[in-house]
């Protein structure tokens, strides 16, 4: 049954974190120095990691915003999927994988089952294979509130509409950020584009792996030289100063009006949940 | 080196303390988030009292089970982001005798100048670590207003064993978060240049 696939996938979402994002958090516990702060956070986060994934609870209380981006084939019902992918987050939500995050923001009275207006968020494409693919992606709170969207030029921070700016932006909006978007964060970036498509391209980054490198020569050089300059800003973990302030770096870029020069740029917490499932004549799977 | 803390705490338990220090957790704590705040504030209720005198307040929405004989359960419990208590927090220590507030990020000015004034510290926990901090508590004495507040906003009232912080603001004025900014703020400097 299609709701059951989601529930299985929201689980998954929740509880097991993604290879690449565990292997690059056991990295920066290797860095660390014994006696830190810093080495006593990514032992505990490591931990804690593997201790959700034994018991199928949530790696982190706060479960997120629900963002789902579904591919399918021709001839099929968006509708069909809203309707099982809703039902999967009311119904994962009564089995606690799931924190109800749901609030109207008017009443503020929390809808209790994470479905409400654009809650979950869905993102249909309807494609030319014969299989879907659903994405989605756990965004907490916390690490949402200090993303940032820049128009250059921009003076305050000397940022002009180049590479150079561009740059000057995402250190920026670190440097900003500190520890509270629960440190080491990977960094989404979107450039051009308008206000909406620049914070939509920003999150979109976070589907890739980490230590994926770019199809564009000259994003893929920005990323490498960001991640290593950012993490030399000392911030580390939970902002107590180490030597991992950034697990990664993922820029994408697409054209812009001639007067605009955005650049967002969103800030995903260390818990960086993300899986994907497939579904082919019937058969699910599930991937990271 | 871990400093062990057991509640009731004692000023003199907090003015050893300073920042950096790693400490671990043993007693009550009373989780409270943005409207268990203004409670405390503005209506001052007497039945948290007793479980706050020398107590911890804790930061945090959990994710909470209930069993069939009707027992809560934690299964998820880290920090939550600490700055929303900013304009409560100092009030609610000297009112309550508040001797550590636990969360994430740290907090600001007058925060800060409480914790100098009533002799308390803030402690960070490990942000993301849901499942591991809630196998530290121990068990679930009591819940407030759990009805008008909801499940992540209520007043839990639990006791915990070995939970793991680090001191990132002392009695003394310190805060690493402030140390942190400075620092990363110089290194940014000509980062790009």
């Amino acid at each position: 049954m299609l709701q059951d696939a989601f529930l299985e996938l929201l689980r998954r979402a929740a509880c097991d974190l993604p290879p690449d994002v565990e292997a690059a958090l056991r990295q920066a516990y290797e860095r660390e120095e014994a006696g830190q702060p810093a080495k006593s956070v990514f032992g505990t986060i490591l931990e804690n990691v593997a201790m959700a994934r034994e018991a199928s609870t949530p790696i982190c209380q706060d479960t997120g915003s629900i963002n789902f981006y579904i591919d399918f084939p021709v001839g099929q019902r968006e509708q069909d999927y809203r309707v099982a992918a809703e039902a999967a987050a009311a119904e994962g939500t009564k089995r606690t994988y799931l924190r109800p995050n749901a609030v109207n923001p008017i009443t503020g009275k929390n809808s209790g089952n994470n479905v409400g207006v654009n809650a979950p968020f869905f993102h249909f494409h309807q494609w030319a294979e014969p299989y879907t693919r659903v994405r989605v992606m756990l965004k907490g709170g916390g690490s949402e509130n200090v993303g940032a969207q820049y128009r250059l030029p921009d003076t305050s921070i000397g940022a002009g509409r180049d590479l150079n700016g561009i740059k000057k932006c995402i250190l920026d909006a670190v440097l900003k950020a500190q520890g509270f978007g629960c440190s080491p964060g990977a960094i989404g970036v979107g450039i051009g584009g308008d206000r909406m498509t620049s914070y939509l391209l920003s999150k979109e980054q976070f589907f890739r792996r980490l230590g994926s490198v770019n199809e564009d020569a000259t994003l893929a050089r920005m990323e490498t030289e960001l991640c290593g300059k950012l993490n030399e800003l000392n911030i580390g973990p939970m902002g107590f100063g180490g030597k991992t302030t950034v697990l990664g770096v993922h820029i994408g870029a697409q054209h812009r009006h001639p007067a605009t020069f955005f650049v967002a740029i969103t800030y995903m917490c260390w818990a960086y949940r993300r899986k994907t499932m497939t579904i082919r004549d019937g058969e699910v799977r599930y991937e990271d | 080196m871990k400093i062990r803390l057991q509640t009731p705490i004692s000023e003199a338990d907090i003015l050893k303390l300073k920042v950096g220090d790693e400490v671990e957790l043993n007693g009550t704590m009373v989780l409270a988030r943005d409207m268990g705040h203004k409670c405390m504030v503005e209506e001052k209720p007497d039945f948290i009292r007793p479980f706050l005198a020398g107590g911890i307040i804790y930061h945090c929405g959990p994710v909470v089970r209930k069993d069939e004989a009707g027992g809560w359960h934690f299964v998820a419990a880290g920090p939550t982001t600490s700055s929303r208590e900013e304009p409560y927090q100092a009030d609610v220590i000297g009112e309550y005798g508040v001797r550590a507030v636990l969360g994430k990020g740290g907090m600001k000015e007058k925060t800060r100048a409480g914790l100098m004034q009533h002799k308390a510290v803030y402690l960070h926990a490990v942000g993301g670590a849901g499942t591991l901090l809630a196998r530290r508590v121990v068990r679930i004495m009591d819940v407030f207003k759990l009805e008008e507040f909801g499940t992540p906003e209520a007043f839990w009232v639990i006791e915990v064993k070995d939970f793991p912080a680090v001191v990132t603001m002392d009695a003394h004025g310190g805060s690493l978060h402030d140390d942190v900014l400075k620092d990363s703020t110089a290194r940014a400097k000509g980062l790009l240049d």
